[in-house]
Protein backbone atom coordinates (compact mmCIF):
# COMPACT_ATOMS: atom_id res chain seq x y z
CA UNK A 1 0.00 0.00 0.00
CA UNK A 2 0.66 3.33 -1.05
CA UNK A 3 2.52 5.39 1.75
CA UNK A 4 0.57 8.23 3.03
CA UNK A 5 3.60 10.71 1.54
CA UNK A 6 3.41 9.43 -1.52
CA UNK A 7 -0.81 9.34 -1.49
CA UNK A 8 0.24 13.28 -1.06
CA UNK A 9 2.22 13.90 -3.71
CA UNK A 10 -0.17 11.84 -6.44
CA UNK A 11 -3.14 14.14 -5.05
CA UNK A 12 -0.85 17.30 -5.93
CA UNK A 13 -0.08 16.09 -9.20
CA UNK A 14 -3.52 15.39 -10.21
CA UNK A 15 -4.59 18.58 -9.12
CA UNK A 16 -2.45 20.38 -10.92
CA UNK A 17 -3.14 18.84 -13.94
CA UNK A 18 -6.94 19.84 -13.64
CA UNK A 19 -5.60 23.14 -12.91
CA UNK A 20 -4.21 22.80 -16.73
CA UNK A 21 -7.23 21.42 -18.35
CA UNK A 22 -9.68 23.67 -16.30
CA UNK A 23 -7.57 26.78 -17.84
CA UNK A 24 -7.61 25.38 -21.27
CA UNK A 25 -11.33 24.91 -21.52
CA UNK A 26 -11.87 28.05 -20.27
CA UNK A 27 -9.42 29.39 -23.05
CA UNK A 28 -11.19 27.15 -25.73
CA UNK A 29 -14.33 28.63 -24.51
CA UNK A 30 -13.96 32.25 -25.03
CA UNK A 31 -11.79 31.14 -28.43
CA UNK A 32 -15.21 29.08 -28.80
CA UNK A 33 -17.24 32.23 -28.90
CA UNK A 34 -15.04 33.65 -31.39
CA UNK A 35 -14.64 31.15 -34.06
CA UNK A 36 -18.82 30.66 -33.45
CA UNK A 37 -19.27 34.39 -34.49
CA UNK A 38 -16.86 34.23 -37.46
CA UNK A 39 -18.72 31.15 -38.69
CA UNK A 40 -21.65 32.93 -38.38
CA UNK A 41 -20.81 35.78 -40.28
CA UNK A 42 -19.15 33.79 -42.56
CA UNK A 43 -22.31 32.40 -43.84
CA UNK A 44 -24.37 35.39 -45.60
CA UNK A 45 -21.19 35.25 -48.31
CA UNK A 46 -20.81 31.87 -48.71
CA UNK A 47 -24.82 31.57 -49.14
CA UNK A 48 -24.75 34.43 -51.67
CA UNK A 49 -22.41 32.63 -53.39
CA UNK A 50 -24.05 29.59 -54.00
CA UNK A 51 -27.08 30.86 -55.25
CA UNK A 52 -25.58 32.92 -57.49
CA UNK A 53 -23.79 30.12 -58.96
CA UNK A 54 -26.85 28.03 -58.63
CA UNK A 55 -28.60 30.97 -61.06
CA UNK A 56 -25.68 30.72 -63.36
CA UNK A 57 -25.75 27.47 -63.51
CA UNK A 58 -29.57 26.87 -64.32
CA UNK A 59 -28.96 29.34 -66.58
CA UNK A 60 -26.42 28.71 -68.64
CA UNK A 61 -27.22 27.57 -72.53
CA UNK A 62 -24.39 25.52 -73.99
CA UNK A 63 -23.85 22.73 -71.37
CA UNK A 64 -21.32 21.14 -73.26
CA UNK A 65 -18.70 23.40 -73.06
CA UNK A 66 -19.44 24.66 -69.30
CA UNK A 67 -16.50 25.11 -67.50
CA UNK A 68 -14.38 22.01 -66.51
CA UNK A 69 -14.58 23.18 -62.74
CA UNK A 70 -18.38 23.01 -63.04
CA UNK A 71 -19.06 20.27 -65.17
CA UNK A 72 -15.37 17.94 -64.70
CA UNK A 73 -13.21 16.18 -66.78
CA UNK A 74 -15.60 13.74 -67.87
CA UNK A 75 -13.06 11.16 -65.85
CA UNK A 76 -13.00 9.86 -62.47
CA UNK A 77 -9.59 8.50 -62.59
CA UNK A 78 -7.67 10.64 -60.29
CA UNK A 79 -8.93 11.79 -56.66
CA UNK A 80 -7.67 14.55 -54.79
CA UNK A 81 -8.66 14.70 -51.14
CA UNK A 82 -7.91 18.03 -49.10
CA UNK A 83 -8.34 16.48 -45.36
CA UNK A 84 -8.59 20.13 -43.21
CA UNK A 85 -7.32 19.51 -39.35
CA UNK A 86 -5.91 21.45 -37.01
CA UNK A 87 -2.64 22.11 -35.75
CA UNK A 88 -2.55 21.75 -32.57
CA UNK A 89 -3.61 18.31 -30.54
CA UNK A 90 -5.57 17.68 -26.78
CA UNK A 91 -9.16 18.37 -28.55
CA UNK A 92 -10.96 15.14 -28.25
CA UNK A 93 -11.68 13.17 -31.25
CA UNK A 94 -11.95 16.27 -33.49
CA UNK A 95 -8.56 15.58 -35.76
CA UNK A 96 -9.29 11.40 -35.11
CA UNK A 97 -13.02 11.79 -36.52
CA UNK A 98 -12.15 13.53 -39.90
CA UNK A 99 -9.15 11.23 -40.45
CA UNK A 100 -11.06 8.43 -40.02
CA UNK A 101 -13.70 9.89 -42.58
CA UNK A 102 -11.46 10.42 -44.59
CA UNK A 103 -9.41 7.11 -44.77
CA UNK A 104 -12.82 5.41 -45.02
CA UNK A 105 -13.02 7.26 -48.72
CA UNK A 106 -9.71 6.47 -49.29
CA UNK A 107 -10.05 2.46 -48.91
CA UNK A 108 -12.99 3.18 -51.30
CA UNK A 109 -11.44 5.10 -53.58
CA UNK A 110 -8.90 2.84 -53.90
CA UNK A 111 -10.74 -0.58 -54.08
CA UNK A 112 -12.51 0.86 -57.51
CA UNK A 113 -9.16 0.91 -58.76
CA UNK A 114 -8.97 4.71 -58.76
CA UNK A 115 -5.84 6.61 -58.16
CA UNK A 116 -5.41 9.04 -54.88
CA UNK A 117 -3.69 11.97 -53.94
CA UNK A 118 -4.12 13.96 -50.49
CA UNK A 119 -3.37 17.57 -49.54
CA UNK A 120 -3.66 17.87 -45.68
CA UNK A 121 -4.18 21.19 -44.46
CA UNK A 122 -3.25 21.28 -40.76
CA UNK A 123 -0.49 19.39 -39.15
CA UNK A 124 -1.94 16.99 -37.28
CA UNK A 125 -3.69 15.30 -40.08
CA UNK A 126 -0.41 14.99 -41.92
CA UNK A 127 0.76 13.27 -38.51
CA UNK A 128 -1.38 10.50 -38.51
CA UNK A 129 -1.52 10.29 -42.37
CA UNK A 130 1.83 9.87 -43.29
CA UNK A 131 2.26 6.32 -41.81
CA UNK A 132 -0.24 4.98 -44.04
CA UNK A 133 -0.45 7.09 -47.04
CA UNK A 134 3.11 8.39 -47.11
CA UNK A 135 3.23 8.08 -50.79
CA UNK A 136 0.04 9.38 -51.95
CA UNK A 137 0.41 12.83 -50.03
CA UNK A 138 1.61 15.43 -52.80
CA UNK A 139 1.35 18.14 -50.66
CA UNK A 140 0.98 19.63 -47.09
CA UNK A 141 -0.20 23.22 -46.06
CA UNK A 142 -0.01 24.60 -42.55
CA UNK A 143 -1.38 28.37 -40.75
CA UNK A 144 0.31 27.69 -38.18
CA UNK A 145 1.83 30.91 -38.43
CA UNK A 146 -1.42 33.18 -38.50
CA UNK A 147 -2.87 33.36 -35.62
CA UNK A 148 -6.48 33.60 -36.88
CA UNK A 149 -8.49 32.24 -39.99
CA UNK A 150 -8.22 34.70 -42.61
CA UNK A 151 -9.64 34.38 -46.37
CA UNK A 152 -6.18 34.95 -47.13
CA UNK A 153 -5.04 31.64 -46.36
CA UNK A 154 -8.40 29.84 -47.67
CA UNK A 155 -7.51 31.90 -51.25
CA UNK A 156 -3.48 29.64 -50.98
CA UNK A 157 -4.73 26.58 -50.66
CA UNK A 158 -7.58 26.97 -53.51
CA UNK A 159 -5.01 28.36 -55.63
CA UNK A 160 -3.06 25.09 -55.18
CA UNK A 161 -5.42 23.32 -56.26
CA UNK A 162 -6.88 24.92 -59.17
CA UNK A 163 -3.61 25.28 -60.11
CA UNK A 164 -3.39 21.48 -60.05
CA UNK A 165 -6.57 21.39 -61.22
CA UNK A 166 -5.58 23.00 -64.50
CA UNK A 167 -2.48 20.85 -65.24
CA UNK A 168 -5.11 17.80 -65.38
CA UNK A 169 -3.28 16.23 -62.33
CA UNK A 170 -6.58 15.31 -60.91
CA UNK A 171 -10.76 14.72 -61.70
CA UNK A 172 -12.21 15.00 -58.65
CA UNK A 173 -11.91 17.00 -55.56
CA UNK A 174 -13.02 15.94 -52.29
CA UNK A 175 -12.65 18.10 -48.92
CA UNK A 176 -12.73 17.00 -45.70
CA UNK A 177 -13.66 19.16 -42.08
CA UNK A 178 -15.75 18.86 -39.51
CA UNK A 179 -19.25 20.89 -39.72
CA UNK A 180 -19.73 22.18 -36.71
CA UNK A 181 -23.34 21.64 -35.06
CA UNK A 182 -23.07 22.42 -31.53
CA UNK A 183 -20.22 22.40 -28.99
CA UNK A 184 -20.64 18.82 -28.08
CA UNK A 185 -21.91 17.35 -31.76
CA UNK A 186 -19.19 17.70 -35.03
CA UNK A 187 -19.87 16.40 -38.01
CA UNK A 188 -17.46 15.06 -40.38
CA UNK A 189 -18.21 16.16 -43.70
CA UNK A 190 -17.05 15.04 -47.33
CA UNK A 191 -17.77 17.74 -49.37
CA UNK A 192 -17.23 17.19 -53.63
CA UNK A 193 -15.86 20.74 -54.42
CA UNK A 194 -14.85 20.04 -58.52
CA UNK A 195 -16.67 19.06 -59.98
CA UNK A 196 -19.47 20.96 -58.75
CA UNK A 197 -22.22 18.65 -57.50
CA UNK A 198 -25.12 20.37 -58.08
CA UNK A 199 -26.84 21.72 -55.31
CA UNK A 200 -30.29 20.04 -53.71
CA UNK A 201 -32.39 22.56 -54.10
CA UNK A 202 -35.95 22.94 -52.82
CA UNK A 203 -36.29 26.40 -55.31
CA UNK A 204 -36.31 24.35 -58.96
CA UNK A 205 -39.16 26.15 -60.19
CA UNK A 206 -38.05 29.48 -58.86
CA UNK A 207 -35.94 30.12 -61.81
CA UNK A 208 -34.62 33.76 -62.47
CA UNK A 209 -34.33 35.45 -65.92
CA UNK A 210 -31.14 37.15 -65.27
CA UNK A 211 -29.50 39.62 -67.68
CA UNK A 212 -25.29 38.90 -67.60
CA UNK A 213 -23.37 41.29 -68.32
CA UNK A 214 -20.80 39.75 -69.51
CA UNK A 215 -21.73 36.24 -70.66
CA UNK A 216 -22.31 33.78 -68.37
CA UNK A 217 -19.84 31.59 -69.16
CA UNK A 218 -17.27 34.74 -68.90
CA UNK A 219 -18.66 35.18 -65.35
CA UNK A 220 -18.71 31.47 -64.43
CA UNK A 221 -15.11 30.88 -65.29
CA UNK A 222 -14.74 34.23 -63.00
CA UNK A 223 -16.97 32.90 -60.15
CA UNK A 224 -15.93 29.23 -59.62
CA UNK A 225 -12.25 29.51 -58.65
CA UNK A 226 -13.61 32.32 -56.20
CA UNK A 227 -16.53 30.07 -55.15
CA UNK A 228 -13.41 27.34 -54.27
CA UNK A 229 -11.91 29.90 -52.19
CA UNK A 230 -14.95 30.00 -50.61
CA UNK A 231 -16.01 26.82 -49.75
CA UNK A 232 -12.21 25.86 -48.49
CA UNK A 233 -12.49 29.43 -46.19
CA UNK A 234 -16.06 28.04 -44.88
CA UNK A 235 -14.87 24.75 -44.31
CA UNK A 236 -11.89 26.42 -42.17
CA UNK A 237 -14.47 28.49 -40.27
CA UNK A 238 -16.48 25.49 -39.89
CA UNK A 239 -13.09 23.96 -38.48
CA UNK A 240 -11.91 25.89 -36.14
CA UNK A 241 -15.24 26.11 -34.62
CA UNK A 242 -15.48 22.58 -34.08
CA UNK A 243 -11.79 22.59 -33.07
CA UNK A 244 -13.06 24.71 -30.01
CA UNK A 245 -15.81 23.21 -29.26
CA UNK A 246 -14.08 19.59 -29.49
CA UNK A 247 -11.58 20.98 -27.25
CA UNK A 248 -13.69 22.50 -25.35
CA UNK A 249 -15.74 19.12 -23.92
CA UNK A 250 -12.29 17.27 -23.87
CA UNK A 251 -11.15 19.23 -21.81
CA UNK A 252 -14.32 19.75 -19.78
CA UNK A 253 -14.23 16.03 -19.50
CA UNK A 254 -10.39 15.94 -17.92
CA UNK A 255 -11.31 18.19 -15.50
CA UNK A 256 -14.27 16.29 -14.62
CA UNK A 257 -12.47 13.27 -14.35
CA UNK A 258 -9.44 14.74 -12.37
CA UNK A 259 -11.87 16.15 -9.77
CA UNK A 260 -13.20 12.69 -9.26
CA UNK A 261 -9.92 10.93 -8.87
CA UNK A 262 -8.32 13.69 -6.57
CA UNK A 263 -12.06 12.50 -4.41
CA UNK A 264 -10.79 9.08 -4.46
CA UNK A 265 -7.46 9.69 -3.67
CA UNK A 266 -7.98 11.97 -0.55
CA UNK A 267 -10.80 9.37 0.92
CA UNK A 268 -7.78 6.74 0.62
CA UNK A 269 -5.36 8.81 1.92
CA UNK A 270 -7.75 10.14 5.21
CA UNK A 271 -8.46 5.87 5.65
CA UNK A 272 -4.89 5.37 5.75
CA UNK A 273 -3.92 7.81 8.18
CA UNK A 274 -7.04 6.80 10.34
CA UNK A 275 -5.87 3.62 10.26
CA UNK A 276 -1.87 4.36 11.29
CA UNK A 277 -3.98 6.52 14.05
CA UNK A 278 -5.40 3.57 15.05
CA UNK A 279 -3.06 1.22 15.07
CA UNK A 280 -0.63 3.78 16.76
CA UNK A 281 -3.10 3.84 19.65
CA UNK A 282 -3.60 0.51 19.71
CA UNK A 283 0.16 -0.18 20.32
CA UNK A 284 0.15 2.71 23.04
CA UNK A 285 -2.93 0.87 24.67
CA UNK A 286 -1.54 -2.63 24.46
CA UNK A 287 1.30 -0.62 25.84
CA UNK A 288 0.15 0.43 28.71
CA UNK A 289 -1.75 -3.02 29.45
CA UNK A 290 1.49 -4.79 29.70
CA UNK A 291 2.90 -2.92 32.35
CA UNK B 1 -44.17 55.87 -54.24
CA UNK B 2 -40.81 55.07 -52.23
CA UNK B 3 -37.99 54.76 -54.32
CA UNK B 4 -35.35 52.72 -51.68
CA UNK B 5 -34.45 49.46 -52.44
CA UNK B 6 -31.86 46.98 -50.31
CA UNK B 7 -27.99 47.05 -50.18
CA UNK B 8 -26.32 44.45 -48.60
CA UNK B 9 -22.91 44.29 -48.81
CA UNK B 10 -20.72 41.33 -47.75
CA UNK B 11 -17.01 39.88 -46.72
CA UNK B 12 -15.88 36.93 -46.69
CA UNK B 13 -15.61 37.26 -43.07
CA UNK B 14 -18.57 39.49 -41.95
CA UNK B 15 -21.27 41.13 -43.43
CA UNK B 16 -20.03 45.01 -44.41
CA UNK B 17 -22.81 46.75 -44.82
CA UNK B 18 -26.57 46.43 -44.90
CA UNK B 19 -29.32 49.41 -45.60
CA UNK B 20 -32.37 49.52 -46.22
CA UNK B 21 -32.76 53.12 -47.72
CA UNK B 22 -30.74 53.53 -50.71
CA UNK B 23 -32.17 54.75 -53.47
CA UNK B 24 -29.24 54.45 -55.95
CA UNK B 25 -26.13 52.74 -56.90
CA UNK B 26 -23.07 53.02 -58.68
CA UNK B 27 -21.23 50.46 -59.17
CA UNK B 28 -17.88 50.04 -61.23
CA UNK B 29 -19.10 46.99 -63.11
CA UNK B 30 -16.69 45.10 -65.49
CA UNK B 31 -18.02 46.24 -68.82
CA UNK B 32 -18.66 50.17 -67.71
CA UNK B 33 -19.74 51.98 -64.57
CA UNK B 34 -23.91 50.99 -63.99
CA UNK B 35 -26.54 53.15 -61.66
CA UNK B 36 -29.10 50.86 -60.42
CA UNK B 37 -32.47 52.24 -59.36
CA UNK B 38 -35.50 50.38 -57.76
CA UNK B 39 -36.95 47.87 -59.74
CA UNK B 40 -33.65 46.66 -62.10
CA UNK B 41 -34.23 43.86 -63.87
CA UNK B 42 -32.75 41.13 -62.57
CA UNK B 43 -28.36 41.19 -63.15
CA UNK B 44 -25.12 39.44 -61.86
CA UNK B 45 -21.92 41.19 -62.95
CA UNK B 46 -18.88 41.93 -61.79
CA UNK B 47 -16.48 44.48 -60.82
CA UNK B 48 -13.64 45.80 -61.51
CA UNK B 49 -11.50 48.13 -59.32
CA UNK B 50 -13.22 50.79 -58.91
CA UNK B 51 -15.47 53.29 -56.88
CA UNK B 52 -18.82 52.18 -55.73
CA UNK B 53 -21.11 55.15 -55.06
CA UNK B 54 -24.21 54.79 -52.51
CA UNK B 55 -26.69 56.69 -52.35
CA UNK B 56 -29.50 57.20 -49.21
CA UNK B 57 -31.76 59.79 -47.47
CA UNK B 58 -29.01 60.06 -45.00
CA UNK B 59 -26.60 61.09 -47.54
CA UNK B 60 -23.58 59.74 -50.02
CA UNK B 61 -21.14 57.05 -49.09
CA UNK B 62 -18.20 56.07 -50.97
CA UNK B 63 -16.12 53.08 -51.28
CA UNK B 64 -13.13 51.59 -53.20
CA UNK B 65 -13.42 48.18 -54.45
CA UNK B 66 -11.16 46.03 -55.75
CA UNK B 67 -13.31 42.92 -57.26
CA UNK B 68 -16.73 41.82 -56.32
CA UNK B 69 -19.96 40.16 -57.85
CA UNK B 70 -23.48 41.95 -57.94
CA UNK B 71 -26.48 40.31 -57.58
CA UNK B 72 -29.83 42.37 -57.81
CA UNK B 73 -32.95 40.48 -57.31
CA UNK B 74 -35.68 41.37 -55.54
CA UNK B 75 -35.06 44.85 -55.14
CA UNK B 76 -31.95 43.57 -53.10
CA UNK B 77 -28.46 44.70 -54.41
CA UNK B 78 -26.18 41.97 -52.86
CA UNK B 79 -22.30 42.75 -53.46
CA UNK B 80 -19.86 40.14 -52.58
CA UNK B 81 -16.29 41.20 -52.61
CA UNK B 82 -13.00 39.93 -50.51
CA UNK B 83 -11.89 43.79 -50.31
CA UNK B 84 -13.62 47.01 -49.45
CA UNK B 85 -12.74 50.39 -47.98
CA UNK B 86 -14.59 52.90 -47.27
CA UNK B 87 -13.15 55.89 -48.65
CA UNK B 88 -13.18 58.11 -45.45
CA UNK B 89 -11.24 55.51 -43.44
CA UNK B 90 -9.23 54.79 -45.86
CA UNK B 91 -5.50 54.37 -45.01
CA UNK B 92 -3.41 56.61 -47.50
CA UNK B 93 -0.26 53.93 -46.21
CA UNK B 94 -2.42 51.25 -47.81
CA UNK B 95 -3.13 52.97 -51.21
CA UNK B 96 0.27 54.02 -52.18
CA UNK B 97 1.97 51.04 -50.65
CA UNK B 98 -0.83 48.83 -53.72
CA UNK B 99 -0.19 51.41 -56.24
CA UNK B 100 3.36 50.80 -55.94
CA UNK B 101 2.43 46.78 -56.00
CA UNK B 102 0.59 46.96 -58.64
CA UNK B 103 2.66 48.88 -60.70
CA UNK B 104 5.01 46.36 -60.14
CA UNK B 105 2.50 44.09 -61.59
CA UNK B 106 1.98 45.77 -65.00
CA UNK B 107 5.52 46.15 -65.95
CA UNK B 108 5.45 42.25 -65.82
CA UNK B 109 5.83 40.93 -69.59
CA UNK B 110 3.55 38.26 -69.52
CA UNK B 111 0.30 39.87 -69.23
CA UNK B 112 -2.82 39.09 -71.42
CA UNK B 113 -5.06 41.85 -72.09
CA UNK B 114 -7.81 41.23 -69.47
CA UNK B 115 -5.57 41.31 -66.34
CA UNK B 116 -3.71 44.68 -68.74
CA UNK B 117 -6.73 46.28 -68.41
CA UNK B 118 -7.87 45.35 -64.95
CA UNK B 119 -4.35 46.32 -62.88
CA UNK B 120 -4.12 49.80 -65.30
CA UNK B 121 -8.01 50.49 -63.99
CA UNK B 122 -6.80 49.70 -60.78
CA UNK B 123 -3.78 52.12 -61.13
CA UNK B 124 -5.95 54.64 -62.32
CA UNK B 125 -8.47 54.44 -59.22
CA UNK B 126 -5.45 54.56 -56.72
CA UNK B 127 -4.01 57.30 -58.33
CA UNK B 128 -7.31 59.30 -58.42
CA UNK B 129 -7.63 58.50 -54.77
CA UNK B 130 -4.28 59.97 -53.84
CA UNK B 131 -4.33 62.38 -55.42
CA UNK B 132 -7.56 63.96 -53.48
Amino acid sequence: MASLDDLKKRILSVKSTQKITKAMKMVAAAKLKRAQENAEKGRPYSEKMNNIILNLSNGISDKENAPKLLAGTGNEKVHLCVVLTSDRGLCGGFNSNIIKKAKAYFSKITSEGKNLKIITVGSKGYDQLKRQYNDKIVNKISFKDSKNINFFDAEKVSKIIIESFQKNEFDVCTIFYNKFKNVITQIPQAQQIIPLKSYETGNENEKDNYEFEPEEDEILGNLLPKNISTQIFKAMLENSASEQGSRMSAMDNATRNAGEMVDKLTIQYNRSRQAAITKELIEIISGAESL
Amino acid sequence: MSEEFKLEIVNPEKSFLSKEDVTEVLVPAYEGDMGILKDHISIISFLKPGILKVFSKSGEDKYYVEDGIIEFKDNTLSILTSSIFSLDKIDRSYVSQSLSDTEKLLSKEDLDDQSRFLISQKIDVLKSINSN
